[in-house]
């Protein structure tokens, strides 16, 4: 076990590499510099700042002491926050990201689940097509429609809940972009839980169960819910992809100091180390969670616990 | 299928650390910045600042908050005048070469520190080291030795200023620079606490490091949110500051913006959205601030290729095609005015000069536009083909699709628009390789009118035309050597005037500042520099000026 995880760690530093040079290439290779603006700069005081942060150097001599710099945990300063260094902000904005993205997929899990099952039980009923009205809206209207009207509804109009990340300093202000997040995903997971619970309850094992005497509450509980979960649970990876995705606009939307916000500002600036520290972290991160998981396969199927 | 069964378990690992992580972030929020009671105001910041260190700030939204935290020798009132700030009073020499300050005997570091001639040489030498690289280096370019300084030639100690005791400080000049008053009130020229700086380095604008002596001081920031204020109780004008907390908000989209005024999280707006412009404008007539800035919108051209280098009559033509009055109009509509001149209107101590088709009707300037056009050989069968480009954003498009079918219409000319992202276009026009016409703006630093004709000259960084005429080189040279205002005034005027007459420039429109102010905001003054400082405001019940 311990060796296996060596032996996969050691086989991530080429691919982190190969991360590194792919994206450290893309930023210098984007027009212009993270120092350009409107009011041009005097040669000198251009000369001085790009000094200062070595970008006087041949490309390959960056990318040397870029890489050097990250080996030792270092991702350099940040051009766009130049009172802070980028494992800093990423450090700050992180944590805030996570705390968003888990909540937003509990809340899309558990909540479109229930309705999927309770349109599946209803089928062809009025609460059946209410339900699917919903999801048919929450599919269609894309995040950065959905969040500035519920601000518009529950913040400005019935100011129940704050507009903002800095609009309130509790847990309040996580609802919103919580639920921002999370609606597209509820609405697509009710719709994969009906379609499978219905196919199933058709199956002849329920039939069966039926047979038996069995009530619907039980066989719903007890045989039909495991088996329509899987093309449900199999969707929860690209639902987590798109929640990540999705939270760079709720964020913008929202204020939020997440990373996504983050990784749009060091774009547009050129701010080369901040988009190059985001980008590292998150294939890091990708690496770390895909051995986890191949590890707890190892755990939980004892057929395919590497040697 | 096995990944399946290990979902479950990581959606309720997951479940645990979000709920930890909840009530950690929760118990960082409980600050006891501001406790119910104190009266805080809350505005906006349309981007974050680079930096809160008064010598690496750069964009606007930077100064707006050092000139919070910080004060120089000279300030502003809340009208926009230049007021005494952290000097009581000065003396100019009558050469114009040297200016004595005296600083005021209570003024403090909050920390409690005096403000010594020592700190605001620390502040200038800090300024033009090549060492700290501050974008702001150049502008007290006039001060003896800076130059050569900047450029690493010699030591920042060299600098020509001067702490003739704890109170007093001479600065040097190369020669006069009648806008020096106006330059010593950017945040680039704040004075330094030398103590923090030595101790904390690079960290030395942190909340909790950076010693200022402005009437607030900074407590938390929070990057990509909020950077909050409080008061300093030691600055020597505490007496007149009303509000404890300031909270600066990063708001980036305009819309959020507005809604979250409409909420209530903000007391003041960095701007108005353009959607619904018309509707806010009826709704909160008591709250919108729509005032002349200093800022003019242009399309330049590249001075450099064909077809419009050495061709005039053609840059003319186009100039005289558009129709301002329609742009601002129908296309931006949010109380811009039409520039027929190169310097804002309003500006101290300057008469901006008139395009010379500026009292021509619309026929009129026409027909000029279409013989024009003519004589520089284009015509029905044989149009003008060129770019306009312009940075990807919506309000820029409009503008452009409406330039573009003014000169289709009067000239019959082509221009293809193509937009391209913001530091894409900022690329393209230093090279002048692709450009043909390009969109661009300038804001001036301070108020005088060598700050939007200064970029012009031929050696100028900003002069992203590529203009280059000796004769309007030699006028702002002349200005720059007259010591009698009155005098420099005209040879600015004389300089503006030659540039308008080549047309290297189509000034388009001036910016104005767009704020929503709450009624509850008193001593919120619109001024033409848009500077409002957080200690000039208070809160009081809506309706009323609260102000002490």
């Amino acid at each position: 076990m311990l060796r296996y995880t060596l032996r996969r760690l050691l086989g991530a530093i080429p691919t982190l590499f190969l991360v590194i040079v792919l994206a450290f290439l893309l930023v210098h290779a984007a027009p212009g510099g993270p120092f350009d603006d409107e009011r041009t700069l005097p040669a000198e005081i251009e000369a001085n700042i790009a000094a200062a942060y070595h970008l006087d150097e041949p490309l390959p001599m960056q990318f040397l002491r870029y890489l050097t710099g990250v080996m030792q945990g270092d991702f350099g300063p940040s051009y766009s926050y130049r009172d802070y260094t980028v494992s800093e902000l990423i450090g700050r904005s992180f944590p805030v990201s996570v705390q968003l993205g888990i909540l937003a997929m509990l809340l899309a899990a558990v909540s479109g689940v229930s309705l999927g099952v309770v349109a599946a039980l209803n089928r062809h009923s009025a609460l059946d097509k209410i339900v699917m009205g919903f999801a048919m809206t929450g599919i269609s209207i894309p995040v950065f429609v959905i969040a500035p009207v519920l601000v518009l509804f529950l913040a400005v109009k019935l100011q129940w809940l704050p507009a903002s990340w800095t609009g309130s300093e509790g847990a309040l202000r996580l609802l919103l972009p919580v639920l921002s997040l999370a609606l597209p995903q509820i609405a697509y997971i009710a719709r994969l839980t009906r379609a499978s619970l219905i196919e199933v309850l058709s199956s002849d094992f329920i039939r069966t169960a039926r047979g038996q005497g069995l009530g619907t509450a039980a066989i719903v509980r007890y045989h039909a819910l495991k088996p329509a979960m899987l093309p449900v649970l199999s969707y929860l990876g690209p639902a987590v992809a798109a929640v990540l995705t999705g939270s760079v606009v709720v964020e913008e939307i929202f204020g939020i100091p997440g990373l996504g916000q983050l990784f749009v500002r060091g774009s547009l600036n050129r701010d080369y180390t901040l988009v190059l520290g985001v980008v590292i972290f998150y294939a890091m991160l990708i690496v770390l969670l895909n051995l986890i998981v191949d590890l707890l396969y190892g755990a939980i199927d004892p057929r395919i616990r590497r040697r | 299928m096995k990944t399946i069964r290990l979902l479950p378990v990581i959606l309720v690992t997951l479940a645990g650390a979000a709920v930890m992580l909840n009530a950690c972030s929760n118990g960082a929020n409980d600050r006891e910045a501001s406790p119910t009671g104190r009266p805080v105001l809350n505005r906006a910041l349309s981007t974050e600042p680079e930096s809160l260190d008064p010598q690496k700030g750069r964009s606007v939204q930077a100064a707006d908050v050092l000139r919070d935290i910080g004060e120089g020798l000279v300030t502003y009132d809340a009208a926009g005048n230049l007021v005494p700030g952290t000097a009581e009073s000065w003396e100019i020499a009558a050469d114009g070469l040297s200016y004595t300050f005296r600083i005021r005997a209570d003024a403090r570091w909050s920390n409690g520190d005096p403000v010594t001639a020592a700190d605001f040489v620390s502040g200038l030498q800090r300024l033009v080291d090549p060492a700290t690289a501050a974008f702001y280096a150049a502008e007290i370019g006039t001060v003896v030795n800076a130059e050569a300084i900047v450029a690493g030639k010699m030591d920042p100690a060299e600098l020509g200023v001067a702490a003739t005791d704890e109170r007093t400080l001479v600065i040097s000049l190369v020669r006069p620079t009648p806008y020096l008053l106006s330059l010593l009130t950017h945040s680039s020229t704040f004075p330094v606490h030398r103590g923090s700086v030595d101790q904390h380095g690079a960290q030395f604008a942190r909340a909790g490091n950076l010693v200022s002596n402005g009437a607030y001081v900074l407590a938390d920031w929070e990057p990509g949110a909020v950077i909050e204020l409080h008061r300093n109780a030691h600055y020597w004008n505490d007496a007149g500051t009303s509000i404890d907390v300031v909270r600066h908000h990063v708001v980036t989209q305009e819309l959020a913006e507005f809604n979250r005024y409409r909420a209530g999280e903000l007391h003041v707006t960095s701007t108005v959205p353009p959607e619904n412009f018309e509707q806010i404008r009826a709704d909160y007539a008591d709250q919108l601030h729509i005032a002349p800035t200093l800022g003019v919108y242009y399309y330049g051209f590249n001075m450099t290729r064909p077809p419009f280098a050495d061709n005039p009559e053609l840059r003319q033509a186009l100039s005289m095609a558009i129709d301002r009055e329609v742009l601002v109009e129908a296309i931006t509509g949010r109380g811009e005015a039409p520039a027929y001149s190169w310097v804002p209107p309003g500006i101290h101590n300057y008469d901006p000069v008139q395009l010379p088709y500026a009292g021509l009707s619309r026929q009129e300037r026409e027909a000029i536009a279409q013989s024009l056009y003519r004589k520089a050989g284009y015509g029905k069968n044989n149009p003008l083909r060129f770019e306009l480009r312009y940075n990807t954003s919506d309000t820029q498009q409009r503008i452009a699709l409406a330039v573009q079918a003014m000169w289709r219409k009067v000239l019959g000319a082509e221009a293809t628009t193509v937009n391209v992202e913001f530091q894409v276009l900022l690329d393209q026009m230093r090279n002048r390789e692709v450009t043909e016409v390009f969109r661009s703006s300038w804001f001036g630093d301070y108020n005088d009118a060598n700050t939007f004709l200064a970029i012009m000259q031929s050696d100028s960084a900003a002069n992203m035309p590529g203009y280059s005429n000796p004769e309007f080189d030699a006028l702002m040279q002349s200005a720059g050597e007259q010591l009698d205002l009155d005098r420099r005034r005209l040879y600015l005027e004389e300089a503006e005037r030659v540039l308008l007459a080549d047309h290297a420039v189509i000034p388009l429109y001036f910016y104005v500042s767009k704020h929503l102010v709450k009624p509850e905001v008193g001593g919120w003054q619109d001024n033409i520099l848009n500077y409002h400082y957080s200690q000039h405001l208070s809160l009081g019940a809506a309706g009323q000026d609260g102000r002490p």
